[in-house]
């Protein structure tokens, strides 16, 4: 039924079948968007969070979500900046990873704030001091540089690419691709930094909180790093789910070891910085404000298997994995160590979101826990249908593996 | 974000040794600032109290058992963590007096600040406000009310502030130096037992400005650099030793700042 607009030489499942995978997601996406309405209408009192706990899980999703995009910008750099052409293989597939994580965060942000009517406001009485106004600025521009990126790659789809304007304006924005790369790299590392430096400047809050270089703390660094040691491999995370799902190869093996290549090289210059980090923040720091590292933690759901899972399971052992070739190369251990990075990220962001909030300060407080709620869970689960409903559009109808054609032959 | 001096400092000493823990102060800030009373207030953690009182224990059984009431407003404090992380400019520390501010219609309800502050002295309206039937005939007309969204706290009963300063003007006086007790917030004034005292703790003739020195007074979490505003005073070690972290050398007098 909509064969003439699939990708030149392609084959993709029947119609029918299509619809019914459209409408299966749908389901998950309208009953988060059930929620966000709700959220909308009657404001945050609807969730989980309270006074302890301003920040939840829709600000640990935003920034789980916001790192594991960071595959777009990162890749985006080697290819057009530092001209690593064999990535041109999956750099399609980076673009709209990124962009369904930015522009799905960027909801999640309209819900998270008590006043969304308001939400233009950081634009408009910026405070240059705020780490938070910085992610703002940065956040939004590079969704348009990643719509930016995005629309040559809606135009070179089968139909539209016959109308020569658009053929032109795709090839020209093609031709002028490197800008945009420099501009998105330029500002994802600012505000993959800033969503760090958002918690290192948090001087009442000891789990958070580190010293650091000029106005930049430490968390600044390390979150710019984890970023581009989790974001690559969870595009070839990405790109191997889907040729589960669609039985066909997408992307050839050579191009996801190198990705994962890169996103260990990345992983292991930032765990061994983040070890130093945490060392130098137990034995200095925590002592300095007369708390101790035990004192960060608290029975199961607070416990120290949290951060030793996150830096050691999930970080150490797959930094370890993707820079050994002969681990890296094997498929099943690739996987499994992209899939230990991309938890272990998020349990950092996790724990600096939570955690970090959770910790009695006050000798005279007692800690308390959070659980989401229903609402926080259907929404972050709408802006994963949204991701789904999004990729298979664009798998669908748009040119995005240029190998597709010469590895299924 | 380097620190603003200020010629005049707003501050309150709370003697803890007075305090009963009656909660009056609490009450008067509720009415003072016009907090409506929440339709279900089951869930501490979403109740809006800009003043709030805590207990305190020394841990101990039988005749040995003391409790202490620790009276919480906003610290005010002179390096707040709550003002620099805010992305909108809602919330403010550059007036005279060093009060921080905060300021509703400006305030996106981003909740950085309330994460930001380690006193818990920041509070989110989750509802929008509704009075009973009648009690708005009884509200204060000089504070504004907030909208569903926003973070509020403590300002020091700020409307005060500006009604002692006005007062000072028509009567000749010097609005910037303003005497002693010539502005007193709510809690300070009701509190039944004197526990609350408050005025500029950098101006001698101000009584804080001596009991904020005394050799029992404290301020909480003082390691941490926020240097509050606010000052308690305790005869009693296991109090004093309460306002402040010292797992690490398990006494008091430890550094007293951390950057």
């Amino acid at each position: 039924m909509d064969r003439a607009l699939f990708p030149e030489g392609l084959e993709r499942c029947s119609f029918g079948k299509f619809v019914l995978w459209m409408g299966f997601i749908s389901a998950f996406f309208l009953f988060g968007l059930y929620a966000m309405l709700l959220i909308f209408a009657k404001g945050i009192v609807v969730t989980g969070l309270d006074n302890y706990f301003g920040f939840g899980l829709w600000i640990t999703f935003d920034l789980a979500v916001i790192a594991l995009g960071a595959g777009a910008f990162f890749t985006g750099f080697l290819k057009y900046i530092l001209k690593i052409d064999q990535l041109k293989n999956i750099i399609n597939l980076t673009v709209i990873v990124g962009f369904i994580c930015y522009s799905g965060a960027m909801l999640v942000l309209t819900m998270d704030i008590g006043q969304p009517i308001r939400a233009w406001f950081g634009y408009w009485h910026p405070n240059v001091h705020s780490m938070l106004t910085e992610v703002i600025f940065c956040i939004t521009c590079y969704c348009l540089v990643l719509v930016i990126e995005f629309v040559p790659l809606i135009l070179e789809q089968k139909q539209l690419n016959k109308i020569p304007f658009l053929h032109h304006l795709a090839h020209n924005m093609h031709v002028n691709m490197a800008l945009f790369a420099g501009i998105g790299a330029f500002l994802s590392t600012f505000h993959q930094g800033s969503l760090g430096g958002m918690y290192g400047v948090l001087q009442g809050r000891p789990y958070a909180f580190r010293e650091g270089f000029f106005i930049w703390p430490w968390t600044f660094f390390l979150f710019v790093l984890s970023a581009v040691g989790c974001g690559p491999i969870f595009t070839v995370l990405v790109a191997t789910f889907m040729e589960k799902l669609t039985g066909r190869k997408l992307v050839d093996f050579k191009t996801k070891a190198l990705m994962g290549k890169i996103a260990g090289t990345m992983l292991t210059v930032y765990i061994f910085f983040k070890i130093l980090d945490t060392y130098a923040w137990a034995n200095n720091y925590l002592p300095s404000v007369g708390m101790t590292f035990d004192q960060m933690f608290y029975g199961v759901i607070y416990g120290k298997w949290l951060m030793f899972t996150e830096i050691i399971l999930c970080g150490l052992v797959p930094a370890l994995m993707l820079i050994t070739p002969s681990i890296r190369n094997n498929p099943t251990l690739l996987y499994t160590a992209g899939i230990l990075d991309c938890i272990g990220v998020t349990l950092n962001r996790y724990l600096f979101t939570v955690q970090a909030i959770a910790i009695p300060v006050l000798p005279f407080d007692a800690w308390q826990t959070y659980a989401p709620n229903w609402a926080e869970w259907a929404t972050s689960g709408m802006i994963v249908a949204y991701g789904f409903l999004v990729m298979s559009l664009s798998y669908r109808y748009l040119p995005v593996f240029p190998q597709e054609h010469s590895l299924n032959k | 974000m380097k620190a603003k001096e200020f010629k005049v400092t707003w501050g309150m000493v709370v003697d803890l040794d007075k305090c009963t823990g009656c909660g009056a102060c609490m009450t008067a800030c509720q009415v003072e600032n016009n907090i409506a009373p929440m339709v279900d207030a089951s869930n501490k953690m979403r109740t809006l109290s800009w003043m709030l009182v805590y207990e305190l224990s020394n841990k101990k059984s039988g005749a040995e058992a003391e409790v202490a009431y620790l009276p919480r407003p906003c610290m005010q404090c002179g390096n707040p963590a709550c003002v620099p992380v805010c992305p909108v400019i809602a919330t403010d520390k550059n007036e005279e007096g060093g009060i921080v501010s905060q300021i509703y219609p400006r305030c996106i309800g981003c909740r950085y600040c309330m994460a930001a502050c380690p006193y818990h002295a920041r509070y989110f309206n989750w509802e929008d406000p509704v009075f009973p039937k009648g009690m708005e005939k009884a509200l204060s007309p000089s504070t504004s009310t907030r909208p569903r969204g926003v973070v509020e706290k403590c300002n020091f009963c700020h409307t005060r502030f500006m009604q002692a300063k006005d007062k000072a003007r028509q009567e000749g006086g010097n609005p910037e130096s303003l005497p002693d007790g010539a502005y007193m917030p709510a809690c300070a004034e009701i509190c039944p037992t004197g526990a609350i005292s408050f005025g500029d703790v950098k101006n001698k003739e101000h009584k804080v400005f001596e009991l904020a020195q005394g050799k029992d007074a404290f301020r909480l979490l003082e390691k941490l650099g926020l240097n509050p505003q606010v000052y308690y005073v305790s005869k009693r070690e296991w109090v004093r030793k309460l306002g402040d972290n010292y797992a690490a050398t398990g006494k008091p007098g430890a550094a007293k700042k951390h950057s």
